[in-house]
């Protein structure tokens, strides 16, 4: 029965995006159509598992829904003039054999996810309506995610649509400059999420709807729409590149484990070998791009075999490609790093001095706990200990924050008072 | 981000210029207003909890004894401000957050007019750590 349940539950979120479109495509109102459609969704949940499979899911659900927003139209037209009814009456009731064939549910599902990853969106409403929409998730599965009341999430998904409606954005896949643009929003989206299941809650963190797998499942998806993209197929590698480790990166009781002290045994083998493949097949195209680079640096941690054996020096090149690419401060501070595996705790303290002069990473953790990290390398343990303590008071993660604390801890103890 | 809000309201006075000595309406006015911001709040999608906590006559600050049991203390009429109320909020900029409490503290008071109180923002750790 749980296994009947699960399928079914991997079915209709596989097939969510696709009936959606084509519910969406032949009504025009997204928000109605999306709400039909999880309305279907949940009387599928509800009736598969018990009854079994219809002969055509897709078309069932189609149908469901389809349904759904004609009883919802002639209940509004019913308040309505009569002269809108007969506008209204044709429209298309079809045979569920006849919309199994529907011609373009691959078209319908890019075009869903190029909306609902719509820069005119906050990135919590377009996190929250791209995963019911394009996931088949329910809204009590994203507020459970998310950590906030079921209504409130609703509310959310609610006000995205809304604002698609006000800002007319068109249910279509972009063309030229404009779709580089959207495409990179889209990646954006899928990234926070990704990013978002990061968080370690304790033992809460078991019942939550995973986030990380949920990215990895719609960066798939959006791969096999848009196979040749480079930076669609370096996100998705990113993704594995980082997921693989999931399994060492914390101890038995949430704790943060650092990557040079992972078990390295423990990490996922089978992600590691696809996501390496799928960077080093992304980056022989040519046209490079920041989630390539970023998943070629996870490939090289992720191929050494000890933390001593990390090629370095390759990491420290690839920072520097990625440093001349994006003008990101998060990217500089991490090249200080590597600089510093190389050439040693100065050459990346000296760097860290640059950033401050920028003033773009002040005040935030990072900074201090990369600066504590040196300056511990670098013998200077007291003011290592200042920087652990700032970085752990200004950290918003928990595990971080007990991880910073425990470092500064024990280095206290080990210099002699 | 997901932030927590403290409406602190000042302990001088309470008795003699509180809440309690305000006018029908103008106690109708603050909860209605306070009532509005919540529903606007739950509009957004923004709201996570918010509640009111009761008058500082009876706080009472808790220690554990040695053998475990509570021993409690207070009221503390040298207080200068105490807890009034709380939200937690789920929003996408600490900005937001800062409006909001901004919102709040201006809330009317006595005869309608703006109480500024003042209100603590905090964040709740709820980020993902980060690696490499």
């Amino acid at each position: 029965m749980t296994s009947a349940r699960s399928e079914v539950e991997h079915l209709l979120r596989t097939l969510a995006p696709e009936v959606l479109g084509a519910v969406v495509r032949r009504f025009g109102d997204f928000a109605a159509a999306e709400d039909a459609v999880q309305e279907a969704l949940l009387a599928a949940a509800t009736q598969w598992p018990r009854e079994g499979l219809p002969e055509h899911p897709r078309a069932w659900l189609i149908h469901v829904a389809a349904r759904r927003m004609t009883d919802q139209l002639r209940a509004d037209i019913a308040r309505r003039e009569r002269e809108a009814f007969v506008v209204r009456q044709e429209w298309p009731f079809r045979d569920p054999a006849e919309t199994e064939h529907d011609p373009a549910p691959d078209d319908d599902t890019l075009a869903l996810f190029f909306m609902c990853c719509h820069p005119a969106l906050t990135p919590s409403s377009a996190i929250a309506l791209t995963l019911r929409a394009v996931g088949g998730l329910t809204t009590a599965e994203i507020a459970h995610a998310f950590l906030v009341p079921e209504a409130t999430l609703a509310q959310r998904i609610s006000r995205a649509k809304q604002t698609i409606k006000t800002s007319g954005v068109p249910f279509e896949i972009p063309s030229g400059a404009e779709r580089d643009e959207r495409l990179a929003s889209v990646l954006h989206v899928l990234y926070l999420v990704f990013n978002e299941g990061y968080t370690a809650s304790g033992g809460a963190s078991l019942q939550r709807t995973d986030l990380c797998d949920e990215a990895i499942r719609l960066a798939r998806a959006m791969r096999r729409l848009l196979p040749d993209d480079g930076e669609i197929a370096g996100l998705l590698a990113l993704m594995l590149l980082t997921d693989a480790r999931r399994p060492a990166r914390s101890g038995e009781h949430g704790e943060l484990i650092p990557l040079e002290r992972q078990d390295r045994a423990r990490w996922n083998r089978d992600m590691i070998a696809e996501g390496v493949a799928l960077v080093s097949a992304a980056l022989s195209k040519g046209s490079v791009g920041a989630y390539q680079l970023q998943a070629a640096i996870a490939a090289v941690h992720d191929e050494a075999a000890r933390a001593e054996d990390t090629d370095w020096p390759q990491i420290l090149a690839l920072y520097g490609v990625l440093k001349r690419m994006s003008d990101n401060a998060m990217v500089a501070l991490n090249h200080a790093i590597a600089a510093a595996m190389v050439d040693g705790p100065r050459a990346g303290l000296d760097l860290l001095d640059a950033i401050d002069a920028s003033g773009r990473l002040a005040g935030h953790h990072r900074l201090d706990a990369v600066r504590a990290h040196l300056l511990e390398r670098a013998g200077e343990r007291e003011r290592a200990v200042a920087h652990y303590l700032a970085a752990a008071g200004k950290t918003a993660s928990v595990p971080e924050k007990n991880y910073l604390t425990a470092q500064a801890a024990r280095l206290s103890e080990a210099t002699p008072s | 981000m997901k932030y927590m809000l403290m409406m602190h309201a000042p302990k001088e006075g309470w008795t003699t210029a509180g809440i309690g000595t305000w006018a029908p309406k103008d106690i109708q006015a603050h909860v209605a207003f306070m009532l509005d911001l919540n529903e606007k709040l739950k509009a957004a999608g923004e709201f996570v909890d918010g509640q009111g906590l009761a008058g500082p006559e009876d706080a009472k600050s808790v220690r554990a004894r040695k053998d475990g049991t509570p021993d409690t203390d207070g009221p503390f009429a040298e207080a200068k401000e105490f807890l009034a109320g709380f939200w937690i909020v789920d929003v996408d900029s600490t900005q937001r957050a800062y409006d909001i409490a901004a919102t709040i503290s201006a809330a009317p008071g006595k005869g309608g007019a703006p109480l500024y109180m003042p209100v603590e923002v905090r964040q709740v750790m709820s980020a993902p750590p980060t690696e490499q």
